[in-house]
């Protein structure tokens, strides 16, 4: 009888003041609104989170002890695949194109995306399609039977994904889960173009826009250029499966290779997709709390977009030992060690600001300070890799994995959570514990590199990656015992974050306007911000509006 | 630990020097002294397959490179990680900070620059080293020597020497190579299936192991003894299950082993009713036995099976025990590998047994 429209006709059965459960969660269903969706895209992007954390538990669980037989190959194999998909698609995305899509209006002073609609359009997608994913575990094996989950690894090399070596509809899944997200993260991109290019307030030109849009305005473009070859890709791999097409099909002549040149196109771009957003963060949140303007704001904002341009030419540094011969390593060793100029810069111009500057150690900035550190040693990690013949050394084994977890986690987990603790008030109205968060930050800070040092010498002890179990003798035993007792403290850290959330959210301390002392627009309204935004359409002057409004005698725009 | 041999790179002694890497590589020797308890002497591994403890050119030649690549690194880390850690604490706020900020300073073109083209000239420097020791390794190529194809397959290596005749798996046998004059190895790589890798880490960097491509990868190993390598190309359900044993012989003890693995079969009159089992049911199908009737092709070679230490590509150590289990049910060792497992009754299983024992 509770049915959604008679619960929409009487509203006046819940508690007073506020619609009934029902009738909220029907208005978080069909919303437009870029507040509620950016919520949804983040919450959804946790949710994963704690999903591929717990695939991650379980591997290295059976990783802790060498021969353990904690884990069958066929379950450790789909935990890896599953693990690498949902942290890239379902993981890292949502979060990134949630804070988007929550930040862009309300940093450039308007009242929604382009496209509200598109919007709302590009979140069910991935939503979905993550769930289409996570279905395979009931369905996967189709005709043959009971469920399986892909078990192809992430980047899914080619013929391995053909009919041939990969029965069952799990490969399936995992393709048109991909492709589907795609398409909504297509329309989320285009939409946050738009946005910026033409909703901008008045006053608001491209070179005073804060750098966090910036970077998402050269994130977004890049989504454009890389995801349609992916989708082509998949596209192609599923003509082979289904029609007996041959692209990627080696017995019948197809190319290996060619599967690993469309998705690297997109895989390695995606990784600054992720990293460049994590950098807007650093960017915001590093000004306020050293009390200083941002050091060299045209360079930081040069340096984003240099990246997005030179990492569309670095993609074969992931094929350096495919036998490309000896000029194309070293084009792409060269294109590879070019990224490290405007990375490092950007790294420059943080300590630029941090220099002179009176540092509030508040949640925010603790992560983003341990973000500097460990960005800083994936980022000299990076670069021995970008080196073609250590490279041969190095490719697929733990170094690797070591390396791009400092630059994942170390690097974009860490701004995202320095970016809930600093945007958490904003949303929701109130402060999340600044106590609990400590916890989390030192807890989460000691389980990362616990777990993610000691896998660089597994790595260059010749261990390989994607192993589900490993001899004794080979001495890998004591690092991967390190790395297996550092999930613990991650996982207690996390839970800490979870239990901050639901407390602050009851009973944190009233957010007020501007609890940060901040310069940028969404400091201005409410919070939570109203449906509308701004009352009226602010105008500025300058590319801290708000440091103009406090200090009235020496505004920003005498400077710019 | 590493054999002497002729300076071919300039940077090596001077690198040779930097602490770092020292480090990694005795953290490497530490960890591959606790390795290896208990085994045979002759089965151990020479050490942990460390990228630090080479033992042929190309590995001696990214060794090289590596430890320079980690200096650079080093000296950044420690310039930059000192800085910020300066800054953190220099610039934290202080009591009385309360309501004044700090001045405001926009930025600084001359050291925006500066801070610019340091790292360029870094990235520069960088590359052209590496592009020096990328070409330099394939110039170092020695004009002839042994050949030997490496092939693929889920999950084990077949490896195969067109010149001298020889037909084995999951173990690469080899000569050891006099740095003053190399004797070198050419592999040539090849798949059955999907992709796998090549790695064994003391010897050369990996190369990828591509069906419809054939990749060519060679070693002058310069110190007899066994070293292990694996897969290093996720390859499908047994990846971890597919190790190789490079045994690198004094050159008299190689000739022996290639007289050995030219022998045909020994055809022990004892163990007739084992052989015609073996023909009889689908073992023939997979397996080849050099002077019979097996004459497979899609699983080992079989032919001097009990010259080799380990079954299943290293899974298992090869005794009469492993063999029968391997043979009664392939699962139980390796799960999941292609090898069905034949039904047989345990007087077939130990006559089947009692024969392939024989095929040293």
């Amino acid at each position: 009888m509770n049915s959604i429209s008679d619960t929409l006709d009487h509203p006046e059965e819940g508690a007073p003041g506020q619609l009934p459960v029902l009738a909220r969660l029907h208005e978080w269903v069909v919303t437009v609104d870029h507040k509620r969706l950016g919520i949804m895209y983040v919450v959804v992007g946790l949710v994963f989170l704690l999903v591929a954390g717990l695939e991650a538990t379980l591997m290295r669980l059976q990783l802790a002890f060498p021969d353990n037989t904690v884990l069958s190959p066929q379950v450790f194999n789909r935990l890896f695949t599953m693990h690498g998909t949902t942290m890239v698609f379902f993981v890292g995305i949502p979060i990134v194109f949630g804070f988007a899509n929550y930040l862009v209006p309300l940093m450039i002073g308007t009242r929604d995306l382009a496209f509200p609609r598109l919007n709302a359009f590009g979140f069910w997608l991935l939503f979905y399609s993550g769930l289409l994913l996570y279905f395979s575990y009931l369905a996967g094996d189709g005709l043959y039977g009971a469920g399986s989950a892909p078990d192809v690894g992430w980047f899914a090399y080619a013929p391995l994904t053909g009919r041939a070596f990969s029965r069952g509809n799990s490969t399936d899944y995992w393709n048109l889960a991909i492709l589907i997200s795609g398409i909504g993260t297509i329309a989320t991109s285009v939409n946050l173009i738009a946005t910026i290019l033409t909703m901008r307030c008045p006053g608001m030109t491209l070179g005073r826009m804060p750098l966090y849009v910036w970077m998402i305005l050269v994130v977004s473009s890049q989504t454009l250029i890389i995801l349609p070859p992916l989708s082509a890709a998949q596209i192609m791999l599923l003509l082979d499966r289904f029609l007996g097409a041959h692209f990627f099909d080696t017995q019948a002549g197809g190319s290996a290779l060619l599967w690993q040149h469309f998705f690297w196109f997109f895989g390695h771009p995606e990784v600054y997709v992720l990293m460049v957003p994590g950098f807007g963060f650093a960017s915001e949140i590093i000004p306020v709390f050293s009390r200083k303007v941002i050091f060299g704001y045209a360079l930081v904002a040069a340096s984003a977009v240099s990246i997005g341009f030179i990492g569309m030419g670095v993609w074969a540094h992931h094929m350096f030992v495919v036998g490309m011969g000896s000029t194309p390593n070293a084009l792409f060793a060269a294109s590879t060690m070019l990224v490290a100029v405007p990375t490092g810069v950007k790294i420059f111009n943080w300590l630029g600001t941090i220099y002179g500057g009176r540092l509030r150690f508040e949640t925010p900035m603790l992560f983003c300070l341990a973000f500097l550190f460990q960005f800083l040693c994936a980022g000299l990690t990076g670069i021995m890799l970008a080196v073609a013949p250590f490279d041969w050394q190095l490719s697929d084994s733990y170094f690797v994995v070591a390396h791009f977890h400092f630059v994942l986690i170390g690097g974009l987990i860490f701004t995202i959570f320095a970016a809930i603790y600093y945007w958490f008030p904003k949303a929701t109205g109130r402060m999340l514990s600044e106590t609990l968060g400590r916890w989390h930050f030192w807890l989460f800070v000691i389980g990362f590199n616990l777990t993610f040092i000691p896998l660089h010498f597994a790595g260059v002890l010749g261990m390989p990656r994607r192993i589900y179990t490993y001899p004794a003798d080979r001495g890998w035993d004591v690092w991967n015992l390190v790395a297996s007792l550092g999930v613990p403290i991650q996982g207690a850290a996390l839970v800490l974050f979870l239990i901050n959330v639901v407390l602050s959210l009851r009973g944190g301390k009233p957010a007020g306007n501007d609890p940060w002392d901040a310069w940028t627009l969404e400091w201005l309204t409410t919070s939570p911000p109203p449906d509308y935004n701004f009352e009226t359409i602010p105008e500025v002057r300058s590319r801290r509006p708000l440091w103009d409004l406090k200090h009235p005698s020496d505004p920003d725009w005498l400077h710019e | 630990m590493a054999v002497d041999r002729p300076q071919r790179f300039g940077f090596r002694a001077a690198v040779n020097a930097i602490s770092v890497a020292a480090m990694v590589n005795l953290i490497a020797l530490a960890a591959s002294a606790v390795g290896a308890p208990g085994l045979l002497s002759n089965d151990t591994p020479v050490s942990t397959p460390s990228i630090f403890v080479p033992t042929s050119t190309p590995a001696f030649a990214i060794r090289d490179l590596s430890y320079f690549v980690l200096g650079i690194c080093a000296v950044i880390f420690i310039v930059v990680g000192g800085v910020l850690t300066y800054c953190v604490i220099r610039f934290r706020r202080r009591p009385g900070d309360e309501g004044r900020e700090p001045p405001q300073v926009y930025g600084s073109n001359q050291i925006e620059l500066a801070w610019t083209a340091v790292p360029v000239l870094i990235v520069v420097i960088l590359f052209l080293i590496t592009a020096r020791y990328i070409f330099g390794i394939e110039r170092l190529q020695p004009p002839s020597g042994l050949q030997a194809t490496v092939v693929g397959h889920q999950w084990w290596w077949e490896i195969r020497y067109p010149d001298l005749g020889i037909i084995t798996a999951n173990e690469l046998h080899v000569p050891v190579s006099n740095p003053a004059d190399p004797t070198p190895i050419f592999l040539t790589l090849q798949s059955a299936d999907v992709i796998h890798s090549f790695w064994v880490p003391q010897l050369a960097g990996k190369m990828d192991v591509i069906p419809n491509k054939t990749n060519r990868v060679w070693i002058d190993p310069q110190t007899p003894g066994l070293y292990v390598g694996q897969c290093a190309e996720y390859c499908g359900l047994q990846h971890a299950g597919m190790l190789l044993r490079v045994i690198v012989h004094p050159k008299e003890e190689f000739a022996q082993w290639v007289a050995a693995q030219q022998a045909a079969a020994i055809d022990d009159p004892g163990v007739r009713g084992g052989r015609e089992l073996f023909q009889s049911v689908a073992c023939i199908n997979c397996h080849s036995v050099r002077g019979t009737l097996a004459n497979g092709i899609f699983g080992p070679d079989l032919t001097h099976l009990m010259s080799r230490a380990t079954l299943a590509a290293g899974v298992a150590k090869n005794t009469p025990d492993n063999l029968r289990a391997w043979i009664d049910n392939p699962d139980t060792l390796k799960p999941g590998a292609r090898m069905p497992a034949m039904q047989l009754s345990r007087r077939d299983l130990d006559q089947l047994v009692a024969y392939l024992l024989t095929l040293r």
